[in-house]
């Protein structure tokens, strides 16, 4: 894969509970090239939110190795995971996680306020994002005023205002009815067309299959690693 | 820009939470409320008593020979007060071996005074100051006559039994008719009325409009004065700096015929205006030192509580302190944002402190004889003292959100 954005070698996680040790992840090997839509499956206690956590730059490996873009991102510094959280990383969670006070798009120009950008460079990017995901005219509507479907897209605004290298969603339709599901995974698979990394977690088999490919994890090890298009669907 | 968003976030809430945001600020509010209210009751107070009593009570440029000080301030011991009743008293032969020798311009007025009944045929009017005094008495003490003259050289040389009375003394006496040419009877003796000083108001809420003022040598001297001896010789020069020197002659002069050694202390008293201040000047420095104390209690309450609401309020923002990391939010974003809420929360309080502060002083103006002078610095210091209050109680909380894991953080609900 000559464009690797996401390099994972031999990644565990492991965590003390109680005097007890869990092994979370246990040396998971994966390669994640540039417009890449990733959907990682599996069962609760898989360690998928441990993965995604980690690929997430929100936590870090027990042992192992991570790069991201090209920097290793393993053995950074709280305030450097920062800033490769802000740079590299769009998150897209199933709560969405707007800021309810914030309009739509004090929503989105969060993370370019964190990277240090001026006011007026922020509000013309966040209005862009905003277009992009088809929200231009609810930019000064704030989170309660905006459907489970308007939030997320906001989330998604938010998430790809500081073009990250990756766009990042943990369970991206969890908390959407079925049609609006639909209507995220349209946008997904545009950002997708459009060069966008994606890499979703998912346990539901009928969004992972928007993925262009699937990794299944099952007791902190990648169990597959298929791409179901040339297989079914 | 996260600058003014954490300011901004600080007033929506005191907006959203109105009841709790009031017992949040109360500390600080009653802190600098104190600050600005006493602060600028007693900078009012210092212009009044430096414009208003020691002027009124000693004359412009005026001071006062006396056998000890008349106006005390602090403890006098025992032994001090046994050491001033053995001095002399100010004689006549005194005030006028001074009046003969001192060659600075200055004016003389003896003086001697006594609380005494003036009456009218029936109608009494009890516990006015009767003062002897010589012409000059008029211009030192500044007295604006309302009606009629004040009593010349020639009347205050002859003693004839006239007299000049306060405001209040006419009013009691002669309830809205006028009382000029009209007898009054001091001590038993008739005086006739031959002007009224104009209102002059309360001095510490004691009204100085119930005197009466007769010549020195009038015959109620007797009542009023010692044989041979006057209460105080006034000194009138024409300005600060002629006063001083007036001053020093005098009291060589008064050392000179009382024949006191070098190494003797005087045994006598020149009692100026400033000499005056200095008792009020004690009160304003203890008020000034409780005052820190006042406020600094009052401060550290009100940052308790700041920080006790900024506890909370991490606690509630959890999943947004969570969203804003995982968007690439530092540390000290974090730590910046709440520490600017911690200090516009306080910021705030001052600012109704400032607003209470300047009402209070404005109503111990308005129902009390003090004025009030808001100082400046004072509202500056308020400020100041809210910024800092703020940022002192913001700082734990801040850091207690600056710390946490995003990953929990998120999670939390």
């Amino acid at each position: 894969m000559p464009d690797t954005v996401i390099h994972l070698d031999r990644l565990t996680r492991e965590y003390a509970m109680g005097g007890e040790v869990v092994r979370a992840l246990r040396g998971v090997d994966l390669r994640l090239g540039r417009n890449e839509y990733v959907a990682i499956m599996g069962p609760s206690g898989s360690g998928k939110s441990t993965l995604m956590n980690l690929i997430g730059c929100l936590d870090t490996p027990t042992a192992g190795e991570y790069w991201l873009s090209g920097q290793e991102v393993s053995r950074m510094s709280d305030d450097a995971l920062a800033r490769v959280r802000n740079r590299e990383i769009g998150f897209v969670f199933q709560t969405f996680n707007l800021l309810a006070r914030a309009t739509a798009i004090q929503n989105v120009e969060l993370p370019l306020v964190y990277a240090g950008i001026a006011a007026r460079d922020r509000r013309e990017r966040a209005r862009e994002a905003l277009d992009r995901v088809g929200l231009a005219d609810r930019m000064d509507h704030r989170p309660n005023e905006l459907s489970g479907g308007q939030r997320q897209r906001v989330a998604i605004a938010r998430a790809l205002v500081n073009r990250p290298a990756i766009l990042l969603a943990d369970e991206p339709t969890g908390n959407l009815d079925s049609v609006t599901s639909e209507e995220i995974m349209r946008v997904f698979a545009e950002l997708h067309a459009q060069d966008q990394t994606v890499v979703m977690v998912t346990h539901e088999p009928e969004i992972a299959a928007h993925a262009a490919r699937v990794v299944v994890l099952r007791d902190g090890l990648i169990e597959s690693d298929t791409r179901p298009d040339r297989a079914a669907a | 820009m996260p600058f003014f968003e954490a300011i901004r976030l600080a007033l929506q809430m005191i907006r959203a939470n109105k009841l709790k945001s009031f017992f949040s600020l109360v500390g600080v509010v009653i802190g600098v409320m104190f600050l600005i209210a006493v602060v600028s009751i007693v900078q009012g107070m210092n212009v009044y008593m430096e414009d208003q009593f020691a002027n009124r009570l000693v004359g412009l440029n005026t001071f006062q020979v006396r056998r000890f000080p008349g106006i005390q301030t602090g403890n006098v011991s025992d032994d001090t007060w046994r050491g001033w009743l053995r001095r002399p008293r100010i004689t006549y032969a005194d005030a006028d071996f001074l009046e003969q020798r001192v060659t600075s311009p200055v004016a003389f007025s003896r003086y001697c005074d006594e609380r005494m009944t003036v009456s009218r045929g029936s109608s009494l009017a009890r516990d006015i100051e009767v003062m002897g005094a010589d012409a000059s008495f008029f211009a030192m003490k500044n007295y604006d006559l309302a009606a009629g003259r004040p009593f010349s050289p020639q009347e205050a040389r002859v003693g004839s039994a006239v007299v000049v009375i306060g405001d209040l003394l006419a009013e009691r006496l002669f309830e809205g008719t006028d009382p000029l040419g009209k007898e009054v009877s001091i001590a038993g003796l008739p005086y006739r009325i031959i002007g009224v000083v104009a209102r002059q108001g309360t001095l510490f809420g004691i009204s100085l409009d119930k005197f009466a003022v007769v010549p020195f040598n009038a015959p109620v001297r007797r009542q009023i004065c010692r044989w041979n001896t006057l209460d105080e010789l006034h000194i009138q020069a024409s300005g600060p700096i002629p006063m001083l020197s007036a001053m020093d002659e005098v009291e060589s002069l008064l050392r000179m015929r009382r024949q006191l050694k070098p190494n003797e202390e005087n045994n006598f008293d020149l009692q100026t205006a400033e000499g005056a201040l200095e008792g009020w000047r004690k009160i304003s420095r203890i008020l000034f030192m409780a005052l820190p104390g006042l406020v600094g209690i009052s401060l550290v309450v009100g940052g308790i509580v700041i920080m006790n609401i900024m506890l909370m309020a991490v606690a509630e923002r959890t999943v947004e302190i969570g969203i804003r990391k995982a968007l690439g939010a530092k540390r000290r974003d974090i730590l910046a944002q709440f520490v600017v809420e911690s200090a516009t929360i306080s910021v705030v309080g001052a600012i109704f402190g400032i607003g209470l502060g300047l009402a209070l002083a404005w109503v111990v103006k308005s129902t009390t004889p003090f004025p009030a002078a808001v100082a400046p610095w004072s509202i500056g210091l308020a400020v100041a003292l809210g910024v800092a209050v703020g940022m002192a109680a913001g700082i734990y909380p801040a850091n207690r959100a600056a710390k946490l894991d995003p990953i929990t953080a998120l999670r939390a609900e």
